[in-house]
């Protein structure tokens, strides 16, 4: 296992590293289909920021999302790419969709203003992305790097019951962990969102189970001919 | 032949779009929230390329847990955008300024 981990990490290196293999390469179609999906991942993503209005930016966003699945497909991540067209696409943009929609902000107010800090934006973008670069051209990976990695027993062909496998097994806790956090955002955003309103007849279950017949009903005994 | 270095260049891209999109933008909160969904997407490709790569699933598992977060905190967000735009009738980051920070 440690003797064909080592032989594979020196292959990933030799691919790494190799400027002319990074450099001067066959375009075979699978690298032009990542290429394709990397620039319009990219160029939405910058429209995005540079898009005029919310809604604009939102289409963007959904764009960006279904490349990048695209790239995910092209590392052999199946399921996580549909993960990324159903919960990013179908849930997470439909509800900044939504949002953009129902807060219905003055376009003239929201409207894109560069504001003052955009040179030192550019500089702050500047210099993280040349820390990347530096990090990129002296990294080297772990000897001890396979030591934890996933058994081997739990790959099967297929990407999705492999993801199943180990994630139900070995991150079973982490798992549970994750929907906790999920319940928590869920409830965090119903109790931030909630207003209560004047004017608004709401049901009082506890003022309901407090209720007592003694006090609310009055018995009057009326005469006959007699009014209340 | 595409590497693994593609990839992480991708992806720092990526990330680098997002942060200058966080710097840019003054006037809307909602296009700040997007460029953080556009760095954690790149942190996910990176998880992804070195799960490929390195022919461990682990990398793949961690990018999920990264998108249960991620829809977290978009509600968590979204929610506390719509009560600022109750109170303050605006979504500018600009008007964001209650505590003098």
């Amino acid at each position: 296992m440690v003797i064909a981990g080592n032989s594979r990490l020196l292959e990933i290196l030799n691919l790494t590293l190799d400027l002319d293999n990074y450099l001067e390469f066959r375009m075979n179609p699978s690298d032009f289909v990542f290429f394709v999906f990397s620039f319009v991942t990219i160029s939405s993503a910058v429209c995005v920021i540079f898009a005029s209005s919310s809604v604009h930016s939102v289409l963007w966003l959904i764009l960006s999302f279904i490349s990048a699945a695209g790239l995910f497909i092209l590392l052999n991540a199946e399921f996580l790419a549909m993960l990324l067209v159903v919960v990013y696409v179908g849930a997470v943009a439909v509800l900044f969709l939504f949002v953009v929609m129902m807060l219905n902000a003055d376009p003239k107010k929201t409207k894109t203003k560069f504001s003052n800090f955009v040179p030192v934006g550019i500089l702050t973008a500047l210099v993280i992305f040349l820390e990347l670069g530096v990090v990129f051209g002296g990294w080297r990976f772990s000897e001890e790097l396979y030591i934890n990695s996933v058994p081997s027993n739990f790959i099967i062909d297929d990407n999705t019951s492999s993801l199943g496998n180990i994630l139900y097994t070995n991150y079973f806790l982490p798992f549970q962990i994750a929907g906790i956090i999920l319940l928590v955002a869920m409830i965090g955003a119903i109790i931030l969102t909630l207003s209560k309103r004047d004017g608004v007849k709401r049901q009082d279950v506890l003022d309901q189970i407090y209720r007592d017949p003694n006090k609310s009903v009055i018995l009057k005994d009326i005469k006959p001919g007699q009014g209340l | 032949m595409i590497g693994l270095g593609h990839y992480l260049t991708v992806a720092s891209i990526l990330f680098v779009i997002g942060i200058f999109g966080i710097f840019l933008n003054r006037r809307n909160v909602i296009i700040v929230l997007m460029s953080i969904e556009i760095m954690l997407l790149s942190i996910n490709l990176n998880m992804v390329a070195f799960s490929y790569f390195l022919g461990d699933l682990k990398g793949q598992i961690f990018s999920m847990f990264i998108l249960t977060v991620a829809a977290a905190e978009a509600a968590i967000g979204l929610a506390i955008l719509v009560c600022y735009f109750r109170n303050k009738g605006s979504i500018s980051i600009e008007s964001v300024n209650t505590m003098k920070g």
